[in-house]
């Protein structure tokens, strides 16, 4: 069989660590990189008699991802008991929220890998914040020695956004996550570090399998340590593989098997079995009585709607629809972030047009970024300088070739205007009677390319540009090249 | 009684207590009689009563986001039985 005999379901969990200055629950820093167990306090350390006190900010965060992710909002929600017992658990168990989520069932459209111009929708069952649990570090070559525990991620706010089994495929689960990312950053309310475990993915995978003209489901799989979204993509392409053998050699189904946990090895390209997953039940929720529930008044979700400004999606299709991008080009410069969206925007309202400023956008300036890691707001040049030149380009003054030569002298330079740079390089405009007996000359010293041309090899006209440019830098290629063909044709 | 020694097992090994049997038949007399004192909460008709997400009739407490001055690593470290003057130290764990 070369195609799957079975359709891929994925519901993926993820864990964004919301951009706050203190904890959910203290006033302990959540700066990454400190000093273990230097970030800590009577609260995150659940010492005897310490009371939490939750954290304005990330309440706000909370509620502008829900309102963006289109979630009915709660108006009443309340803190719940985890109960677990892990060594980087130091109360013995995690605030969290279990049947009063801050967002309810909500939704994201993003891009469909397979064609960026259609739009692939995955179903939010609810977002809820909850304090993080504590770095351990094992000694993995022996076993033997004793774990190592940092408390100082324990109590930082987590929102976890619990998607729906409604993805299809590695590349959807991919493009999901890359969406909700590039969303999260809009939104200011997460650095995504992916490397700082600031966004962390689990997944829920099976398979559902056509068998004599019905469907069997295979038993429900949770991939957890999904770090990268590589390792996503690898993880569930794995485990489709993984479940479809398995179920051929035992033919078990959803119904003969429990949930399973395995932990993905990205390094091996494995996932192994964990702990059979606990029943929701034995983490025994119960109602925190150390915090009283929050209120969210339908005006504040109002105010949060409203402040949102452009998000993904429509910035999207604004450049498609206003600026005439093509879906894949309005995608690649809104994935670069709201700074890039807004940096093109400035471009445009400076006088380029919006297909010259996408691809000098795309090339150029995302190239010099990558080059120099910068980000946007880093970069030298500023919009409308670079218009400058777009348009210098646009009036046929300077040939594309020239231009990139003005641009890295901008990068060195950003305080020259283009003008002064293109005269510091020593371009100027060469007016259309220069070029034309500059080509005349060329023409006349080389009878062999006019008789190539006039034979029909048009291509031969090519020998000729070098020369031109040797003769003038300033000569435009295509100008030199469209002169030539037009004199010899006049010359039949 | 309304505990069985069976359940108590459940509840135990997941509080990480080992119990013999004849503690267990114990318990669950001794707690199966906590839990029907506390049932009778049940006979309450308790129809067209708003649940109660808290005793206090108090809402949204919050504090605004800001760093305080927490514990010194040493203060932090100091009532663990185990440490080594950075981390708090456990018996070896499974990597989760
Ligand atoms: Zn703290």
């Amino acid at each position: 069989m070369s195609d799957p005999a079975y359709e891929l379901i994925v519901g993926l969990e993820v864990h964004v660590q919301l951009s706050t200055q203190s904890k959910l629950f203290c006033g302990c820093s959540t700066i990454f990189g400190a000093a273990s167990n230097t970030q800590v306090c009577p609260v995150c350390l659940g010492l005897p008699g310490a009371l939490p006190v939750l954290n304005a900010e990330a309440v706000e965060l909370a509620i502008r991802t829900g309102v963006a992710l289109n979630c009915e909002m709660a108006t009443f929600t309340k803190w719940d008991r985890k109960n677990y017992f892990y060594p980087d658990l130091p109360k013995g168990y995690q605030i969290s929220q279990f049947d009063k989520p801050i967002c309810g069932p909500g939704y994201l459209d993003f891009p469909d890998p397979e064609d960026s111009a259609s739009m692939l929708r995955v179903r939010l069952t609810r977002a809820h914040l909850e304090e993080d649990a504590g770095k351990s570090m094992h000694d993995e070559a022996a076993g033997k020695a004793d774990s190592r525990i940092d408390l100082n991620r324990t109590g930082t706010p987590l929102l976890e956004i619990v998607s729906e089994p409604d993805i299809r495929s590695a590349e959807a689960a991919k493009a999901y996550l890359t969406e909700l990312r590039l969303l999260l950053t809009y939104l200011g309310v997460s650095d995504c570090n992916m490397q700082e475990g600031s966004l962390r993915a689990d997944a829920n995978v099976n398979l559902h399998i056509e068998q004599n003209g019905t469907k069997v489901a295979t038993p429900i799989v949770e991939v957890k340590n999904l770090n990268s979204f590589r390792a996503v993509e690898r993880a569930l392409k794995y485990e489709a593989k993984r479940q479809y053998e398995h179920w051929q050699k035992t033919g078990q189904t959803i119904d003969d098997a429990a949930k399973q946990t395995r932990g993905w090895n990205d390094a091996a390209g494995v996932s192994t079995v964990q702990r059979e997953k606990e029943e929701s039940s034995d983490y025994r929720y119960f109602p925190d009585p150390d915090l009283v529930p929050l209120v969210i008044d339908e005006a504040r979700l109002e105010a949060a709607r409203a402040g949102l400004g452009e998000l993904p999606g429509a910035s999207r299709q604004r450049l498609r629809t206003e600026h005439g991008l093509k879906p894949y080009d309005a995608d690649v410069v809104t994935s670069q972030g709201r700074a890039m969206v807004e940096y093109f925007d400035q471009l445009v309202s400076a006088g380029a047009t919006a297909k010259r400023a996408s691809s000098w956008v795309q090339q150029d300036v995302m190239r010099t970024l990558k080059e120099q890691e910068w980000e946007v707001e880093q970069f030298p040049i500023t919009a409308p300088r670079l218009a400058e030149l777009l348009a210098a380009i646009e009036a046929g003054e300077i040939d594309n070739t020239r231009a990139k030569e003005v641009f890295q002298l901008l990068l060195e330079k950003p305080e020259l205007t283009s003008a002064d740079a293109m005269q510091e390089l020593g371009i100027e405009a060469v007016d259309q009677g220069e070029i034309e007996s500059l080509c005349q000359e060329l023409l006349d010293e080389n009878p062999k390319v006019v008789s190539q041309v006039l034979d029909g090899n048009a291509k031969a006209v090519g020998a000729l540009i070098g020369v031109a440019k040797k003769k003038n830098p300033n000569a435009d290629p295509r100008q030199v090249r469209e002169i030539c063909l037009r004199l010899i044709e006049a010359s039949r | 009684m309304s505990l069985t020694a069976d359940e108590v097992a459940k509840v135990a090994k997941l509080a990480r207590l080992t119990f013999e049997s004849e503690e267990l038949e114990k318990f669950a007399g001794q707690l199966g009689k906590i839990v029907d004192f506390v049932d009778q909460l049940s006979e309450v008709d308790t129809e067209g009563v708003e649940e109660m997400a808290h005793p206090l009739d108090v809402d949204s407490v919050v504090r605004p986001d800001v760093v305080t001055e927490g514990l010194s690593r040493d203060e932090s470290l100091a009532n663990s039985p185990s440490h080594d003057g950075e981390h708090f130290l456990v018996p070896p764990v499974m990597a989760r």
